[in-house]
């Protein structure tokens, strides 16, 4: 296990590399799902208060 | 309602997509990374840095792939008017930029074992360098002009003159740096490359592709609700 | 029949004005040759002046400080005529707003870029440029700086209802001139190592062709966006 984690001496780069990768595309991916969620709860307050109006 | 039909046939496709996307991301996410890890062998020249190739190759091509997508997007919102598709550019792009940066810093991070520094001038580094900026001018145009349909619009020109350039760029930047004799040059050509680590690569570039399939059609949600907001709100200012 | 003299009267016309315009008091003829000129000098003040350091970078120098000349130039390039309206005067003329973007570029490029290319031989010799490589220096210039003044329009055209468009179109236009500048600089590099420039030149010549046929069409587009 701990030759694994040291990866023949380059850790740094290898865990580095997969740990942004990891850490971009999770950040991406949540904020893009909790901005369609947020941006749905807004359009659906909208709607009802126009047919009352309507 | 009517301004909403397209919109909403949209959204009913990509929830009928998204769950199959996911599994696929999943399961492509989870085979990939076991071979990259553990199963690959360690390259005889490289080591186990060789490891940093299966997010490395992956990224960078998608950073192309999802150029190829807004330019699509572009081309079908310039000549048909698309509304859907002035958005999936919209929505395409911060995913290709994300790629496009991920390329760029898991090369520098290859490159550091491999050259001895984290930036060489190397003709696939500096050429999606340059496509990370065509990015950002897309976005920035995006963001530059108040009306969001002329916005969108001049992106979408922009994207398209950017097409045209890519293969000038990436032609113009081969030819400097053959002129200018990298340090060291990392061979990367795909028919000599032993099954073992072509496996792993391209199990990874299923599930960078899928999980671009999943946010991209999160994104399109998004981008057609700020739309709607736009539209009902200005329907609620004049009462 | 008549419309062909028409349209190339109104091209005559917008050329010769662009062109007295860039050379009236506050043009920006003037101010891009200043620009060039002294943009060039800072460069042996931040890396030294060593006679070989200089000559090395020239021509590298030269053609970055004319493209950064030729894009600060490029900034209000349709917004005078954007803001006091005659854009849409010129957009409804038999010329067509390519044609109008057209002469508009040329008018650039003759009056704004054609004097720093014959300052160029002078700035060649403040930076100890080889000597096999001023003909080259002028030529690379001569042929490649027609496709900055093409794509920058592009820029200039997409930025136009921007107010402070100038660095946002920096952002659009820089990546697409890098072609340009690896092809122009090869040249000069080649003829000062006693290599064949041709190649060098032909795909710079290139470049300027592509940009030749994609500028003045996506400027237009891009003004039409912006009128409606």
């Amino acid at each position: 296990m701990t030759e694994f984690l040291h990866m023949g001496g380059y850790a740094t780069f290898v865990w580095t590399a997969y740990g942004l990768t990891a850490a971009a595309l999770i950040v991406l991916a949540l904020s893009s799902i909790r901005g369609a969620q947020k941006t749905r709860e807004r359009v659906e307050a909208l709607r009802p208060r126009r047919r009352k109006g309507e | 309602m009517h301004r909403f039909a397209n919109p909403a046939e949209f959204n009913r496709l990509a929830d009928a997509i998204l769950p199959w996307a996911k599994i696929i991301m999943a399961a492509a996410f989870a085979y990939g990374l076991y071979l990259a890890l553990f199963t690959s062998p360690p390259d005889y020249q490289q080591g186990e840095s060789v490891r940093i190739m299966y997010v490395h190759v992956p990224a960078a091509w998608m950073s192309m792939f999802t150029y190829m997508v807004v330019a699509a997007a572009s081309f079908t919102a310039l000549v048909w008017r698309h509304p859907v598709a002035l958005l999936a550019g919209k929505a395409a792009a911060p995913i290709g930029a994300t790629f496009t940066a991920l390329a760029l810093i898991t090369g520098m991070l290859w490159g550091k074992p491999m050259w001895g520094t984290y930036w060489v001038w190397d003709g696939r580094l500096t050429s999606v360098l340059v496509l990370f900026f065509l990015y950002l001018g897309y976005m920035a145009l995006w963001r530059g002009l108040d009306e969001e349909d002329k916005a969108g619009r001049a992106a979408s020109i922009l994207a398209l003159v950017g097409v045209v350039n890519i293969p000038i760029i990436k032609f113009s930047v081969d030819w400097w740096n053959t002129l200018h004799q990298p340090s060291s040059v990392m061979r990367m050509d795909g028919p000599t490359m032993p099954a073992e680590m072509l496996w792993p690569l391209l199990t990874v570039a299923l599930a960078f592709k899928a999980y671009f399939i999943v946010v991209f059609l999160y994104r399109m949600k998004l981008e057609i609700n700020l739309r709607k907001l736009t539209v009902l709100s200005s329907i609620e200012a004049r009462g | 029949m008549s419309g062909g003299v028409n349209t190339s009267a109104i091209f005559r016309a917008i050329f010769m004005r662009d062109v007295r315009l860039a050379w009236s008091q506050g043009g920006t003829g003037t101010m891009a040759l200043s620009f060039f000129l002294i943009a060039v000098t800072l460069f042996p003040f931040g890396v030294g002046p060593e006679p070989q350091t200089l000559a090395r970078i020239a021509a590298g120098v030269i053609w970055v400080v004319a493209l950064l000349a030729c894009l600060l130039s490029l900034d209000r390039l349709y917004q005078a005529d954007y803001e006091d309206g005659s854009l849409d005067d010129l957009a409804l003329s038999p010329l067509g707003l390519t044609g109008v973007a057209a002469a508009k570029i040329l008018a650039h490029w003759v009056a704004t870029i054609l004097p720093l290319v014959a300052l160029s031989p002078i700035l060649g010799m403040l930076m100890n440029l080889d000597a096999g490589a001023y003909g080259m220096l002028v030529l690379s210039l001569l042929v490649g700086t027609p496709a900055l003044s093409l794509i920058g329009s592009v820029g200039a055209a997409l930025t136009v209802s921007v107010r402070r468009g100038g660095v946002l179109m920096s952002l659009l236009v820089l990546p697409l001139y890098v072609p340009t500048l690896i092809f122009g600089v090869g040249a000069i590099d080649a003829a000062a190592g006693m290599t064949d420039p041709l190649p060098h030149l032909a795909f710079l010549g290139a470049v300027t062709l592509v940009a030749l046929v994609i500028g003045p069409i996506a400027s237009a587009a891009a003004l039409k966006l912006s009128l409606e």
